[in-house]
């Protein structure tokens, strides 16, 4: 497994548009096909589980108190206590989600089962978005992300989070 | 892990990239001389400033929320205090003091003592109807709306008119619900 704290990167853009995707490590790597549409699956089951969920209005949906159907049909997905964030638990890789709260852009992770402070890197992620592609004035909002400075300065993130990982 | 604490505008401002505040003032002023130069008419001077602050908001909301780590607002009263306590003073250095309330809450007044935009600025005779920190009405109205709520924002009070303070009236026009799916149009 190479000791990668993280497999891949997703950045989905308000109308559920892969905007960004990158690889880290050898394991589970996919075409392009595939990653859009594994993107606008993760899109589609973050919007189910707003519509579904209890609290009204409140946006980073919870899933603390789930009526009986809905934690059938979302047995998967497991809050944690960070408004915004779910980790969904699979047998496999787990998975992180952050999301740009309230303005729609969001942010997910697929990392090693168990791996703990993904909140923390998703949060610096995000820092990168507003600074490195926000600030480019070249920029379009909701295309694709090509900002070599975006790139650059997110390598250096998870390669830092990969050898802070190993050193626990 | 807890939820991460949401930090105040002043511990922002000190973390973040600071350009000298002279360079900020005159590069504003050269932008609105620039304007009025090409557009020739006050009014259409306004109009731009408002939408290069409005494409300035859309993008500058995703920072905000970053580096503060402010969540959901309660209410638009919340909402107001955040943008005057910790927007302000992350972006500007100085913080608004928000008044005025109607009485149904949606519609205020943010109220600057300081302004760093017009440190130099003294409308001549022929700018009379000019909004000199217009972009900062557009900046607020595009963030805003990047987080589902329409407003309208206008000046009341301009010091560069012989007013007393800076006022900007922001109304609440309506809170656009977030839905899925998407239109196919959108």
């Amino acid at each position: 497994m190479d000791g990668a704290a993280i497999y891949s990167l997703f950045i989905i853009n308000k109308s559920g548009g892969l905007i960004f995707y990158k690889d880290y490590g050898s394991a589970g790597r996919m075409d392009t096909n595939d990653s859009l549409r594994l993107a606008s699956l993760w899109h589609s089951m973050h919007a189910i589980s707003q519509q579904l969920s209890p609290t009204v209005g409140v946006q980073g949906s919870s899933f603390s108190k789930p009526t009986p159907s809905i934690s059938i049909a979302f047995s998967l997905l497991q809050h944690t206590k960070t408004e915004g964030m779910y980790a969904i638990n699979r047998r496999l890789p787990s998975l992180d989600l952050s999301k740009s709260i309230l303005a729609g852009t969001k942010f997910f992770v697929v990392c090693e089962p168990g791996t703990q402070r993904m909140e923390a890197l998703l949060k610096f992620i995000y820092e990168l978005f507003a600074d490195y592609v926000l600030k480019n004035p070249f920029y379009e909002m909701e295309m694709p992300i090509r900002c070599e400075l975006f790139d650059l300065n997110l390598l250096q993130a998870v390669q830092k989070d990969r050898v802070a990982l190993l050193s626990r | 892990m807890a939820p991460i604490a949401p930090r105040s505008g002043d511990a922002v401002f000190a973390n973040v990239e600071r350009v000298n505040a002279e360079l900020f003032t005159l590069t504003y002023g050269a932008i609105v001389r620039q304007l009025l130069t090409d557009l020739e008419e006050v009014e259409e001077v306004n109009k731009q400033l408002d939408q290069m602050g409005y494409n300035i908001g859309i993008r500058l909301i995703d920072e905000f929320l970053a580096k503060s780590n402010v969540s959901r607002c309660v209410d638009f009263k919340e909402t107001a205090e955040v943008i005057a306590k910790v927007g302000f003073k992350m972006f500007l250095g100085v913080s608004a003091s928000v008044t005025n309330w109607d009485a149904d809450g949606t519609c205020c007044s943010l109220i600057l003592e300081d302004n760093p935009l017009v440190d130099f600025v003294e409308l001549p005779d022929t700018c009379q109807g000019l909004y000199y920190c217009n972009v900062l009405s557009g900046v607020i109205r595009g963030a805003l709306e990047m987080v589902s709520m329409k407003t309208e924002v206008t000046w009341v009070r301009d010091m560069l008119r012989g007013d007393d303070a800076y006022e900007l009236k922001v109304k609440l026009l309506k809170q656009v619900p977030e839905e899925y799916p998407y239109k196919d149009d959108e």
